[in-house]
């Protein structure tokens, strides 16, 4: 008898087991689905919960490895020991050893937090509500690291999944049941209890926040904050769609995020609806604040000028404005899920988006607010599109002829017969 | 001899726990949401409550066969804004920077469907005895959430209670602070007592499983 036998009889056996949900799920993530195709092509693939999630996973770790590098990248730029790089992509000054030690060093920590963390509540509420542990967590544990500021201290991050994962999630009923996005309410928490932990022109830099006040001091001002505060920044274009900039961890190479998203795209996962509308929706609000700024209705010495002046399509490259159409508003458990659904879902999320990291200074990171206040309008934007298309249909069905059913015929035909 | 019979002492029990104005009954939530960020504001207004529920609901209960079925919310309204007045000149009296922390929500008392509640569904029926004892109750089941929430957001969110540090000095970073520890500062804001209102919901349901209603 090989292995996969023996564990099958032994699950079969310890069944009503009080540790048998974690066994469980040990052994679905390895063992199953146990289908293969045996003859024929018509079935394509049994793409079930585990390996949705982990294309997902997959798509986000050149994200998380681009991450490492920014980290320590940022850090030694900095601090003035190394040279900005500039010959494209694939400079060596920026894939460098040391830059990946350091941003290992800072990024491995988090990634297992959020991962211990929120795994350990998860199978806790499995074991507790006797039911089979959902992967629902995998993506949401790979997200968080990437979506926090790099000095975040680890046990904010692991109260942050804790709230995220009980009020987030499992409180409605565990995955696929959550109205809002587990890692954006994660990151919704420690936006407003530590605030200082998570803005300001310290924490995107690893060791800015240690230095300040020091002779060391070191700045680590986002594109965006130093727009909110009128000031030009002083990052070119290319640096800013390949990543070299600060920011949350994996959030800042628009480039990588790209190729993840097409990679969802063709994998059929995610959906490419919401993220194009989104992207419209970005473009059009930045264009109409471009549009204010022409005609001339608003002062230089506003202050949203700076912002309000910021190219429009450039609102793409800079803060989590691209990760969060990617990755987050593309979430089908908390997304629109009708097609007409989706094109309003995601465009309001960019146009919003667009909009509060303008309005306000105080959140110059929109993304996140965006995503959370349209998932909370997702079920009614469905609601009414179902609604529409019932109503057309009955519009229809007025100016429809209806012929007899067949059985009538059938049984109009042996009256006559007989 | 018992001080009170069974009956009676039911009367007080019940909405401390199994039949809670908040937990149970989900009334007056405007308030455990708003005021409850310092315990000193909870305990205050948790006592306001206390005072105004326990005098209002003897009054009607006097009143309760003189007052006409058709006038009796405006004629419920004047008794409990009488008691709200004398609540709000005390506190401006003798506790002016509390009275500042509370701002609008004494005077929202008069809105708070506790009292409006009890009014109506006790006092206009029993005798002054158990009306009193029955607005007792249900404040005390008030006040106790609101001690609960207030603790809570106090303790997490400022690191003090009754703005007593008890973790520690956060600016000269002694006690927690000296290990990293901060404050949340989302406990702050009243979304929080939204969350920590569901907690106790859901400790209260779960060890009371009578308490769940049919889905």
């Amino acid at each position: 008898m090989g292995l996969k036998e023996k564990l099958h009889t032994f699950r079969i056996k310890n069944q009503d087991k009080k540790w048998f949900p974690v066994f469980s799920g040990f052994h679905t993530f390895l063992f199953t689905p146990n289908e293969t195709t045996h003859n024929g092509t018509h079935i394509k693939g049994a793409d079930d919960l585990k390996r949705t999630m982990n294309t997902v996973v997959m798509s986000l770790v050149p994200c998380l490895i681009f991450g490492m590098f920014n980290t320590g990248y940022q850090h030694y730029l900095a601090l003035g020991e190394i040279e900005p790089v500039a010959n494209g992509f694939l400079s060596a000054g920026f894939w460098t050893m040391d830059n990946f030690l350091l941003g290992l060093w800072k990024v491995l920590p988090l990634v297992i937090v959020s991962y211990g963390v929120g795994l350990a509540i998860e199978f806790l509420f499995c074991v507790i509500k006797k039911h089979e542990i959902e992967e629902g967590y995998l993506v949401t544990g790979m997200l968080v690291p990437l979506i926090v500021p790099v000095d975040l201290p680890l046990w904010m991050l692991a109260v942050a999944v804790a709230f995220g994962v009980v009020i987030g999630k499992e409180v409605f009923g565990g995955t696929g049941m959550n109205i809002l996005n587990p890692a954006l309410t994660i990151r919704a928490f420690l936006f407003f209890a530590y605030p200082t932990w998570m803005s300001g022109d310290k924490v995107w830099v690893h060791g800015a926040v240690d230095t300040a006040g020091t002779a060391d001091a070191i700045s680590g001002e986002t594109v965006l904050g130093s727009l909110a505060q009128g000031a030009e920044p002083s990052y070119s274009l290319m640096d800013m769609f390949y990543g070299f900039i600060p920011g949350s961890v994996g959030e800042t190479s628009t480039l990588l995020i790209l190729l993840g998203g097409l990679f969802l795209v063709f994998s059929k996962i995610a959906s490419w609806r919401i993220m194009l509308s989104a992207v419209l929706g970005a473009l059009s609000m930045g264009l109409i604040f471009n549009g204010v700024v022409d005609a001339g209705w608003i002062p230089e010495y506003s202050k949203f000028y700076a912002l309000m002046s910021f190219e429009y399509w450039q609102h793409l490259l800079v803060g989590g404005l691209a990760f969060g159409i990617v990755f987050m508003a593309t979430d089908p458990v908390t997304g629109s899920q009708t097609n007409q659904g989706k094109w309003i879902y995601g465009f309001l999320i960019g146009f919003l988006s667009v909009m509060i990291r303008v309005f306000n200074p105080g959140y110059p990171e929109g993304v996140f607010l965006a995503i959370l206040l349209m998932n909370v309008f997702a079920p009614t934007i469905d609601h009414y599109v179902v609604r529409g298309n019932i109503k057309k249909r009955l519009k229809r069905l007025k100016t429809a002829t209806i012929y007899p059913k067949a059985s009538d015929e059938v049984d109009a035909l042996k009256t006559e017969t007989a | 001899m018992a001080l009170l019979s069974k009956k009676d002492a039911n009367l007080i029990l019940d909405p401390l726990a199994d039949n809670n104005p908040i937990t149970i009954q989900v009334l007056g939530i405007c308030s455990a949401l708003a005021i409850t960020a310092e315990l000193k504001a909870s305990v205050v207004m948790a006592l306001s409550v206390l005072f105004v529920l326990g005098a209002g609901n003897v009054v009607i209960s006097l009143l309760r066969n003189v007052i006409p079925s058709k006038i009796r919310i405006i004629v419920q309204l004047v008794v409990v804004a009488t008691l709200v007045i004398i609540v709000d000149q005390v506190l401006k009296a003798f506790a002016y920077e509390l009275s500042k922390t509370l701002s609008v929500f004494v005077g929202l008392i008069i809105t708070n469907c506790i009292i409006m509640g009890r009014f109506e569904a006790f006092a206009l029926g029993n005798g002054p005895w158990k009306s009193f004892l029955d607005g007792i109750g249900n404040a005390l089941g008030y006040g106790v959430i609101l001690v609960i929430i207030g603790f809570f957001r106090e303790l997490l969110g400022s690191g003090t209670l009754f703005g007593f540090p008890v973790l520690g000095d956060p600016v000269t970073k002694t006690g927690l602070y000296a290990l990293g520890y901060e404050n949340n500062g989302f406990m702050i804001i009243p979304p929080a007592a939204l969350i920590v209102v569901g907690i106790v919901i859901w400790v209260q349901r779960s060890r009371n499983r009578t308490l769940i209603e049919e889905a």
